[in-house]
């Protein structure tokens, strides 16, 4: 995977940390085009559960993803608390639905470690690595298997 | 020759307009309704495409285009009959110059198999003047003319330079040819020769005697000093007239009776094509080259500009200021204002569809070479304009239609004469523009379809049980069913793998809808609808299930309030309503597009009464209508993918998001069950509020 491969070239990255489904999760800053406060989401039809609708974006329509449930966790019950995370997969810009954002962590590649395998989940398949932080880790969410888009052709 | 790209590229661009204006006067000729004009239109515009790909050493086409020319220039100079063979030769020969130019353009190389025939018969008809002239030509011609490539020459006047060089001049070892190749260096300069004073034997030569004495035209100049820096030093050697050239004057043909002593004397510049041929007032049309992106850009904006100008004005509704009279007259102003803007950057979007039923005419003809049919295309509305994106997209969907109606449409000569029709058969192309929409229609004089055929055929490929019973329009819209071809055997014309249903798709995803008419005997016509523009849509504001939605007003015939006693139960869940005596199927949107069913008895609700491809006629039931307005059409594509049942987004005065309902697809596709549950409701509600 191209991303990991990145991942392990690059001498000086930094992660956007981030709470969904109770559990730490991060992305990589690069990945992300902005954060913004929740607001009101106009719902599709004939979407998958994990997609909560789309929003208005500066004139651009955005889908919005509940990653929670995406990652196999509880759906989440949308609140002026969330907050959402626009990201660039591939030439898609999406919006992710989370918990909330915690802080930017600067990471050397050493530090970026294979995912432990183990049983496979919905939440494993959409884990890049993990991230060590002494006593604690953090999981690098694999942005590409999140796209709609592709859902939508293999639906 | 090292060129620029962008050049080049700027090449292929004129080379457009010019093959536009080849086509064009061509038809012309054809109709019969050309003048000399025309036949100059057409001659330069050959002339002009070889002058800049010998500019560029496009060889290929430089050849081609110029025995094409050299046709041409016979035909003007009335050395060549106009006849209906000539008249075909030429237009295929427009048509393989088109082709070369694309060659060029894409690097690909010519189809030898396609072009030599047309040289061949170009040539044919040269004969016995071709030769000797071309010969000479060709040494040379591209150099010369490759100046030539911009259409505007400036109407600058020119001089008459009339030369005649003494026995000096000649012993002083001058040569005549490179004052004249320094003169052509300076304009477009045509050069005459005047040989009369030749001893005809060539006994009575005497060598030290000039006896030649020429005339070279330039225009383009507007003063006579480079022509006097030319002949510096020589004014006693020479007898030397420059006079200015009136616009009228500068008739620059060379009398066909130019000696054979002549052209041998002067290889180098006998006989360039009569360049600086009248041109009357008639400018060509100013454009302007703009980068579509940059004209998307400002609808873009556009768009934004009129969603802002709704939010303020809805924010000034809502906050009820004192005295706001004359506040609201002016945001009428504004919003005036803004829809002008609009339209005009639509405007720029905006094209004819003439060159887009140019290129029909070539299919047309070569349809019916193929098939042997005698097919006139007659077309109407050329001036019609649509969206750019529309003619872009239209080119498949009506290729296919044009060589299907005479495919399949026409009957051959034999068999209209056996029916008692014209041997020709007559194809209409029609645009024109009808409230907010454009119509196109494709009508042949042909047989008309064969229904009990059509009939079979579906049976055949399961597209209908045996037994089903069809009323004539549905047996006419089969066509459009994926895997319908009526051809029993695949001709290598229409039956190219792509059938109705691929262009029922294609006009479909431009907003369009198509329709068949069909009278048996005396022909089919199809008729496409679509949209002026893409980008904006009239649109009704509905409320589905708390969720705002907006449905197209092209597809409403009206709107209904249900009076109870008009609704009955068919079946468990279905109702229908009772119209001017007709029972119409209630199709609930709600439920369509997998919302949880309205809890509103229908008599709260409001029918939208609507016609699609599938049913005739169904009424839609939506909670609420709100407005009616011009909406900015969003594409979901883009960053979500496509959703049965919605054609794209649009964002509201309030800077949410409303989804456009695809009626076709929402009434052809069976109600989903609904999978969402509780939350659902909640966002929905959220969203709406």
């Amino acid at each position: 995977m191209s991303e990991q491969a990145d991942a392990k070239l690059a001498k000086n990255l930094e992660f956007v940390t981030l709470v969904t489904g109770g559990q730490n999760f991060c992305i990589e800053i690069t990945q992300i085009r902005e954060i913004r406060r929740w607001s009101p989401i106009t719902m599709l039809p004939h979407s998958p559960p994990y997609v909560l609708g789309v929003i208005n974006l500066r004139g651009a329509v955005i889908p919005i993803i509940d990653l929670a449930a995406k990652l196999g966790f509880e759906k989440i019950e949308p609140t002026e608390r969330h907050v959402i995370i626009i990201v660039a997969i591939h030439d898609a810009i999406v919006g992710l639905l989370v918990e909330s954002v915690s802080e930017i962590i600067g990471v050397s590649q050493d530090m970026v470690r294979e995912t432990p395998r183990g049983p496979e989940d919905e939440t494993t398949r959409s884990i890049l690595g993990i991230i060590t932080l002494g006593e604690e880790m953090t999981k690098i969410i694999n942005l590409s298997t999140l796209s709609p888009k592709k859902d939508q052709v293999a639906a | 020759m090292a060129h620029d790209l962008s050049i080049l590229e700027a090449f292929f661009e004129e080379c457009e307009d010019l093959i536009v204006a080849l086509t064009e006067g061509l038809a012309e000729m054809r109709e019969g309704s050309a003048d000399d004009e025309t036949m100059n239109a057409v001659f330069r515009a050959v002339h002009s495409i070889k002058g800049a790909a010998g500019a560029f050493a496009l060889d290929e086409l430089v050849g081609f285009a110029h025995k094409f020319e050299t046709v041409l220039d016979a035909v003007r100079s009335d050395r060549l009959e106009v006849d209906e063979k000539l008249l075909r030769v030429l237009q295929r020969a427009g048509d393989i110059l088109a082709d070369l130019v694309d060659d060029a353009r894409d690097e690909t190389p010519a189809n030898r198999a396609v072009v030599d025939p047309i040289l061949a018969e170009l040539q044919s008809f040269l004969g016995p003047y071709g030769e000797g002239q071309q010969a000479v030509e060709e040494a040379f011609s591209f150099e010369a003319v490759a100046l030539d490539i911009g259409m505007q020459e400036s109407e600058a006047a020119g001089y008459r330079v009339s030369f005649q060089p003494s026995s000096e001049f000649y012993a002083l070892g001058h040569d005549p040819t490179l004052i004249i190749a320094a003169l052509m260096e300076l304009g477009e300069a045509t050069v005459e020769v005047d040989a009369q004073y030749l001893p005809v034997a060539f006994a009575d030569f005497e060598w030290s005697r000039g006896y030649l004495t020429w005339q070279i035209d330039i225009v383009g100049l507007t003063t006579d000093l480079p022509i006097r820096d030319v002949f510096q030093f020589m004014d006693d050697i020479c007898a030397l007239k420059i006079t200015a050239l009136d616009a009228s004057e500068q008739d620059a043909m060379v009398p066909p009776d130019v000696g054979v002593a002549t052209s041998q004397a002067l290889p180098a510049m006998a006989l360039a094509p009569a360049e600086g041929i009248k041109r009357p007032a008639k400018k060509p049309a100013t454009t302007l080259r703009v980068d579509p992106e940059r004209v998307d850009r400002l609808i873009n904006a556009v768009g934004e500009l009129i969603i802002n100008q709704s939010v303020i004005s809805q924010r000034l509704q809502e906050a009820e200021l004192p005295n706001t009279a004359e506040l609201f007259a002016d945001l009428d102003d504004y919003k005036f204002l803004a829809r002008e803007i609009q339209e005009g950057v639509m405007a720029i979007r905006a094209q004819p569809v003439k060159p887009l039923f140019q290129r029909m005419m070539r299919i047309a003809r070569e349809a019916a070479d193929a098939t042997g049919k005698d097919v006139d295309l007659i077309m109407t509305g050329e001036a019609t304009e649509v969206d750019k994106t529309v003619v872009e997209r239209l080119a498949d969907p009506l290729t296919h239609m044009i060589r299907n109606a005479i495919d399949h449409g026409i009957e051959k000569p034999a068999d209209r004469v056996a029916a008692k029709k014209e041997k020709q058969g007559k194809l209409r192309l029609s645009a024109s523009q009808r409230s907010g929409s454009i119509v196109i229609e494709i009508a042949d004089d042909g047989a008309g379809l064969n229904r009990s055929d059509i009939r079979t055929i579906a049976i055949e490929k399961g597209l209908i049980a045996p037994d089903a019973v069809l009323s004539d329009q549905e047996i006419d819209h089969l066509l459009f069913a994926p895997g319908f071809s009526t051809a029993t055997e695949i001709t290598n014309l229409s039956g190219r793998g792509v059938g109705m249903d691929v262009v029922k798709t294609a006009i479909t995803a431009l907003g369009g809808r198509i329709a068949i008419t069909t009278n048996p005997g005396h022909g089919t016509t199809f008729s496409i609808t679509l949209p002026l523009t893409l980008a904006v849509m009239d649109g009704m504001i509905i409320t589905v299930g708390g969720q705002t939605m907006v449905v197209p007003i092209s597809s409403i015939l009206e709107t209904i309030r249900p009076v109870a006693g008009d609704i009955s139960k068919l079946g468990l869940n279905s109702e229908v309503i009772r119209i001017r005596g007709e029972h119409i199927p209630i199709i609930d949107l709600a439920e369509r597009l997998g919302h949880h069913p309205s809890v509103k008895e229908m008599t709260d609700r409001v029918l939208l009464l609507i016609q699609t491809e599938a049913i005739p006629q169904c009424a839609l039931a939506v909670d609420e209508i709100f407005d009616q307005r011009q909406v900015v059409v969003k594409s979901m594509s883009g960053n979500y993918g496509e959703i049965v049942g919605v054609s794209g987004a649009t964002i509201l005065g309030d800077g949410k998001i409303a989804l456009i309902i695809d009626p076709d697809a929402v009434t052809s596709t069976p109600a989903i069950t609904p999978q969402f549950t509780t939350p659902d409701r909640e966002v929905a509600h959220v969203g709406a509020s």
